[in-house]
């Protein structure tokens, strides 16, 4: 069973009408032809109202949609030759995590990112894509490996968060985030963040630092989830869509902010409905991302990341 | 244990609590919040905000840690006039800002600059948990990241006294991505052959645990702070189980393998100027 969201009920109910039509049409000796075309324009019609009318919360509600693609979806369609890595060396397997190395049109390159699970059984065993220290570690490992042997870094964030729990803190959630920020700033190699589904806070920012940070449409990035903020703010976690909305978490408020560089803009009705259709709109921008960036020197390239981050934030200077 | 519990509480029932509020002055005593005793408020000022019984370490303002630590007069404040914004329009956040002005008498929660101890000078942030809980927004960020830039190009250690309860949520994604920014400028200090010590006090917490304060050359903290990524409620619900009282203390970090040391207040200044003597001269890579 799909999961049907709030906003496009009106969508699914006109397309179930249609299919009804039909049927009954094929089914029976009654033409119904002229009604099914009138109804898909106005299916049209109300896609475009509705999809291209989203609402922050809306976008949450997108970006967290079970069936969105992931990572490794992705992963799929823009590379070959992707060989999946496992292990920090120091303690596990952390598979909220994925990395590994692969082909992106001919050339080599390294590819990170939160792994959460389709399924229920999935989700458990990559703990819903939130990771533990081992996963960033993993991750980092990978990524001081691409350095060495000069591989573009390619990182796809999709996380609620880092995991909230008594062994990660044990083992130094803070530390391993901490220490990929001051890593992926250094690192000699081109770095291209693609925020693909939810950007939750220091768990996304993780494998989030680098040259390029573009986001799917619908995806949103933010500094804690709208029900943690309504709770801490309004002490009411149900006012989380009033969070959504004042707190700037889609694309196009980041792209505002001057945090993100672009949006990549998603299928009607959402990436879901084609991980290929929707891998080729990541495909042209990562292409020309990925040409830019290498076309540098490696002086440009650290000396650009620093003019980038130096440059965000908002602030005022007393007299 | 329970017999303990209550011996306990009623040898501390009978300090003369009542008496001193009636006939001492407002303000002239002061309770210790780790065993509740009384004290002369100058006394524990004295102590720098230290219990002479118990030894819990109270937090000390930014002025008071930076009073307590440089030579006198060697201290120079950079970016004083740097204040917050409203980036997303965030409802009453203006006025917040204003009420921790006022309250705490700084316009940001980190006081940045350089100064000297014991003769050796350093550039230093000391955060204060009073204004707006010590929360890094754009200003917090550009603050730090301002300093440790500075202490690159003049070739100074930086020294940071983190005290946060995490990211300034009212600036959302651009509070977030001051993580980033400061963590390009210490990529860039440490790439230089920079110094970095960061103390984590009481609290440090979310965002600013996750970045600058956990990736010094040194990370230390004051006995008792509460240090890390995120809070004891929500881990409680999220794995449904109670959590040991000394959970995400310093000494709890410390035994996990997270800190290089826990430093108490009386003995800071003399490690620092020890591990500054230690790193002298500064070994500048060619
Ligand atoms: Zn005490």
């Amino acid at each position: 069973m799909k999961q049907v969201l709030d906003f496009e009920k009106p969508v699914i109910e006109l397309k179930e009408k249609i299919a009804e039509l039909k049927k009954f049409t094929s089914d029976s000796d009654i033409d119904l032809t002229d009604e099914i075309s009138t109804l898909e324009k106005r299916l049209e019609r109300l896609e475009d109202d509705i999809y291209g009318n989203l609402k922050p919360w809306d976008r949450v509600q997108m970006a967290r949609y079970p069936e969105r693609p992931t990572t490794l979806d992705y992963v799929g369609e823009l590379f070959t030759d992707f060989i999946e890595f496992h292990g920090d060396r120091h303690f596990g397997d952390d598979e909220a995590i994925v990395a590994g190395i692969a082909k992106y049109k001919q050339k080599s390159v390294t590819i990170v990112g939160h792994q959460r699970g389709k399924d229920t059984k999935e989700n458990i065993r990559r703990n819903f894509g939130m990771p533990h220290p081992e996963g960033y570690r993993k991750a980092l490992r990978h990524m001081q490996q691409a350095e060495k042997f000069n591989r573009p870094i390619i990182s796809f964030i999709d996380t609620k968060g880092a995991y909230p729990g008594k062994a990660a803190e044990e083992r130094g959630q803070s530390e391993a985030i901490a220490r990929n920020l001051v890593e992926m700033a250094g690192l000699k190699v081109p770095i291209i963040c693609i925020v693909i589904g939810e950007g939750g806070s220091g768990g996304a920012l993780g494998l989030g630092v680098g040259d390029r940070i573009h986001m799917l449409e619908n995806s949103t990035y933010s500094v804690i989830s709208p029900e943690g903020a309504a709770a801490l703010l309004w002490k009411d976690s149900n006012q989380a869509q009033r969070a959504a909305e004042s707190m700037g978490i889609t694309s196009y408020d980041l792209k505002k902010l001057g945090v993100v560089d672009q949006i990549i803009p998603e299928l009607k009705g959402g990436a879901h409905r084609s991980i290929k259709e929707q891998s080729e709109k990541i495909d042209t921008v990562l292409a020309a991302s990925l040409e830019e960036l290498q076309s540098l020197t490696t002086n440009e390239l650290i000396e650009n990341r620093w003019e980038k981050y130096k440059q965000i934030g908002e602030y005022k200077e007393l007299e | 244990m329970l017999k303990d519990f209550f011996s306990k509480k009623k040898k501390y029932a009978s300090v003369p609590r009542k008496e001193a509020k009636q006939d001492i002055p407002e303000g002239l005593m002061q309770k210790c919040l780790g065993c509740q005793k009384i004290f002369y408020r100058k006394e524990m000022k004295k102590n720098l905000h230290v219990c002479p019984h118990c030894e819990h370490h109270h937090p000390l303002n930014a002025g008071e840690r930076i009073d307590s630590l440089f030579d006198e007069g060697s201290f120079q404040e950079w970016d004083q006039q740097l204040v917050s914004a409203n980036p997303l329009h965030f409802p009453d956040y203006e006025e917040k800002l204003e009420k921790d002005r006022n309250k705490s008498g700084l316009n940001e929660a980190v006081v940045t600059g350089k100064g000297e101890i014991n003769g050796f000078e350093t550039a230093f942030a000391v955060m204060d948990s009073r204004f707006r809980m010590g929360s890094m927004g754009s200003v917090v960020g550009e603050k730090i990241a301002r300093a440790i830039e500075r202490a690159k190009e003049s070739s100074l250690p930086f020294i940071v006294f983190t005290a946060s309860g995490g990211a300034r949520m009212q600036e959302g994604i651009l509070s977030l991505m001051q993580m980033s920014k400061t963590s390009v400028a210490i990529q860039r200090f440490r790439e230089s052959g920079g110094l970095m010590i960061s103390v984590m006090t009481h609290p440090t917490t979310g965002g600013v645990s996750a970045s600058f304060a956990s990736v010094g050359d040194y990370n230390f903290a004051e006995p008792g702070a509460l240090i890390g990524f995120a809070g004891r409620r929500i881990i409680e619900q999220t794995i449904r189980e109670d959590l040991p009282d000394d959970f995400q203390t310093a000494e709890f970090l410390l035994q996990h393998g997270q800190l290089d040391k826990v430093i108490p207040r009386s003995e800071m200044k003399h490690v620092l100027t020890t591990i500054l003597d230690i790193h002298q001269p500064r070994g500048d890579r060619p």
